[in-house]
């Protein structure tokens, strides 16, 4: 099919910006990146780098505040910015799924697990409540619950976090999505839980070749998820490659410095973790210079001066920085000034 | 839920004994004498002295006190001074007066405080917001005796539209009935009708800030079933709670209201039995209202457990 050809998610310059009464804050501005079948994504970078708006701006579940001014976003050839509110009902929970950070926040408490889950079926399938409920039950089975039927008359308090994490991964696979947006959906949960969380959301992506967005701030994740990487910081796409390409050559300082602080097993235990100093640009301030010039120590005049393009340095391996061209010209620790 | 109910009714015994004895104290601090009150300023000394033997009055207080806890327990609240009959069936028969307007104006005041408050959270910093809340803030500061006779005032006197006084009667049609009502109601349903505006508007904010919501709203539920299933549901706890005391305190309220409307409930019972020193009386009609706020809490404590699972007076809660 013709169709398998193109991307199934293609983000293209997309800006979404907030206007609050302080002023119009950048939150996203200027996004480009594609998302196949059966592969994962990774948005990378800090609080405030844009990462959950943008996941946000995807089925546009924005604050009121908040607002899609530019660019376009194609799902499965539909363009998700000018489609109905009808269309896009039809499309959350079910084509596209969402995963939050905080699985005992991300249930409604006063409802049972079971009909939180039937009700979520029946508003995208048509069939009874008895065939809905009967999915629900092979949902939790197939996400390693146990006594699934007992588990749906629970109240969401009455389960672990990685239990609810684990009811919401059944629920987000219940009209198998096409693409499952998780934000930081390990976050909340203890490290224990974390990787068979992760695992789980593996095996079914390989199961029913589900696309995964998974957004973090956990390198470690990155790398042992997705295929391919976009690090974002205030707002831009700083680096964007394959997740090898990315681990083996990074090239924007600010990605060094993000991998610089990843706590090493071989680390020695007396070293501090090292921190990039600073702290992110006001978003309402961004859009002319690098953002970040004011905490690189490799910044030079012209990075003060002009926003960088993101350039193509190698293939598939996209860079916004001006002093980097991929080739030697920046070498990571060589600090100039 | 049985263990429950048994034991918050017996928590309300030592509240409900506090309150007799504390109206019973305050009704003997009154200054006044309900013989002399009967029996006018022109009674004699002996006249007025028999009828205190007769009544009991002559008795030591505490005495007083022993005869009257007695015979509670038996049912019998003592007999009315200014009314000749006994107070219990005496305020049960001013009871379906009272709730006619009190029930009306609560079932008004839900069905319009819990929309506005609803469509105001909804609404968030818009002129529907700003008009209503200013509405409901001016409902709830305003004295309702200034309300009703301002009322009486535009619609009795000088628009002739609405009775002022009495309650009708089924004689003269429905019609003679609702008309008499309007006014008490409208007065009687100002100040709950603002107030639950207000809670729905600024416990609905709090549920509809919250994760689930995004997350229910990211699943593709409709937006009327986020809203008025889950969002109001989460949001029902202290909604239900004010509403319960607008119940409890509806009965008082009705003393103001009733008074000026001369709406012949408990409230104009317990203006005349102050003004006729009926000590009997007083006390009858404030254990009463005293039971109904009981009642109305209790209902409230049950109402919560079907609202929200973690809560669960049965003690030993899971974990």
């Amino acid at each position: 099919m013709a169709e398998n050809h193109e991307h199934l998610l293609e983000v293209r310059d997309l800006k979404t910006y907030f206007h609050t009464s302080a002023g119009v804050s950048r939150a996203v501005d200027g996004v480009s990146f594609t998302l196949d079948r059966g592969k994962t994504l990774g948005i990378v970078g800090e609080s405030g780098s844009g990462k959950s708006v943008t996941a946000s701006s995807v089925i546009r579940l924005l604050p009121k505040t908040g607002k899609i001014e530019q660019g376009s976003i194609t799902f499965d050839g539909r363009d998700m910015t000018t489609i109905s509110d009808k269309e896009l009902l039809a499309i959350r929970g079910s084509d596209i799924a969402m995963i939050y950070q905080d699985p005992m926040t991300s249930l409604d408490p006063v409802f049972k697990v079971g009909n939180q889950m039937v009700e979520l079926i029946l508003s995208h399938e048509k069939m009874s409540k008895a065939e809905a409920r009967k999915l629900a039950v092979e949902m939790l089975r197939r996400v390693g619950i146990p006594e699934p039927e007992r588990r749906m008359d629970s109240y969401p308090y009455e389960l672990s976090g990685g239990m609810c994490q684990r009811v919401i991964i059944a629920m987000s696979m219940c009209c198998h999505p096409k693409i499952i947006i998780a934000d930081e959906p390990t976050t909340a949960l203890d490290v224990t839980v974390q990787s068979q969380v992760l695992d789980l959301l593996k095996e079914l992506q390989d199961t029913f070749g589900t696309s995964i967005l998974l957004i973090t701030h956990n390198l470690g994740i990155v790398w042992k998820m997705a295929d391919d990487v976009m690090v974002m910081y205030a707002g831009r796409t700083v680096e964007h490659a394959s997740t090898e390409e990315l681990y083996a050559n990074p090239l924007h300082p600010y990605t060094w410095g993000l991998l610089d602080s990843m706590p090493k097993l071989s680390d020695n235990a007396d070293e501090d973790l090292k921190t990039i100093p600073g702290v992110p640009p006001d978003l309402r301030l961004t859009g002319a210079c690098c953002n970040f010039c004011n905490r690189c120590p490799y910044a030079t005049e012209i990075c003060e001066r002009e926003v960088p393009e993101t350039r193509e340095v190698a293939p598939g391996h996209f860079v916004a920085c001006h002093l980097q061209d991929g080739k030697g010209s920046l070498k990571r620790g060589e600090v100039r000034r | 839920m049985l263990r429950t109910i048994l034991k918050r009714v017996l928590q309300a015994i030592p509240v409900l004994f506090v309150v007799i004895t504390v109206t019973f104290i305050l009704t003997r601090l009154i200054p006044g004498d309900p013989a002399l009150t009967m029996l006018g300023p022109q009674a004699t000394a002996q006249a007025v002295d028999a009828l205190r033997e007769r009544l009991g009055l002559n008795l030591p207080l505490w005495q007083q006190f022993i005869d009257y806890i007695l015979g509670v327990f038996q049912g019998d609240f003592g007999w009315s001074t200014s009314y000749n009959t006994d107070v219990m069936p005496l305020i049960l028969s001013r009871l379906p007066a009272t709730l006619s307007i009190t029930l009306t104006a609560l079932v008004i005041a839900v069905i319009i405080g819990i929309p506005i408050g609803v469509e105001s959270a909804l609404k968030q910093n818009t002129w529907f917001d700003y008009v209503f809340m200013v509405l409901a803030l001016v409902g709830v500061s305003m004295p309702i005796f200034w309300l009703g006779l301002m009322l009486v005032l535009t619609f009795s006197v000088n628009l002739g539209l609405l009775p002022s006084m009495g309650m009708g009667s089924m004689a003269n049609g429905i019609g003679d009935v609702i008309s008499h009502m309007v006014l008490p109601v409208f007065c009687l349903a100002t100040i709950p009708t603002s107030t639950i505006a207000r809670i729905s508007r600024s416990s609905m904010l709090d549920t509809i800030g919250s994760d689930y919501i995004k997350s229910l709203r990211s699943r593709g539920i409709r937006e009327t079933a986020v809203i008025w299933k889950h969002a109001f549901k989460n949001a029902l706890p202290p909604i239900v709670t004010v509403l319960g005391m607008q119940l409890a305190s509806a009965f008082t309220g009705a003393i103001l209201t009733e008074s000026i409307f001369s709406w012949p409930g408990i409230g104009t019972l317990i203006v005349n039995a102050v003004n006729s020193r009926d000590y009997s009386l007083i006390q009858g009609t404030v254990l009463f209202t005293a039971v109904v706020f009981v009642v109305v809490n209790l209902i409230v404590d049950i109402v919560y457990t079907l609202i929200n699972p973690r809560v669960s007076y049965e003690g030993g809660g899971q974990d």
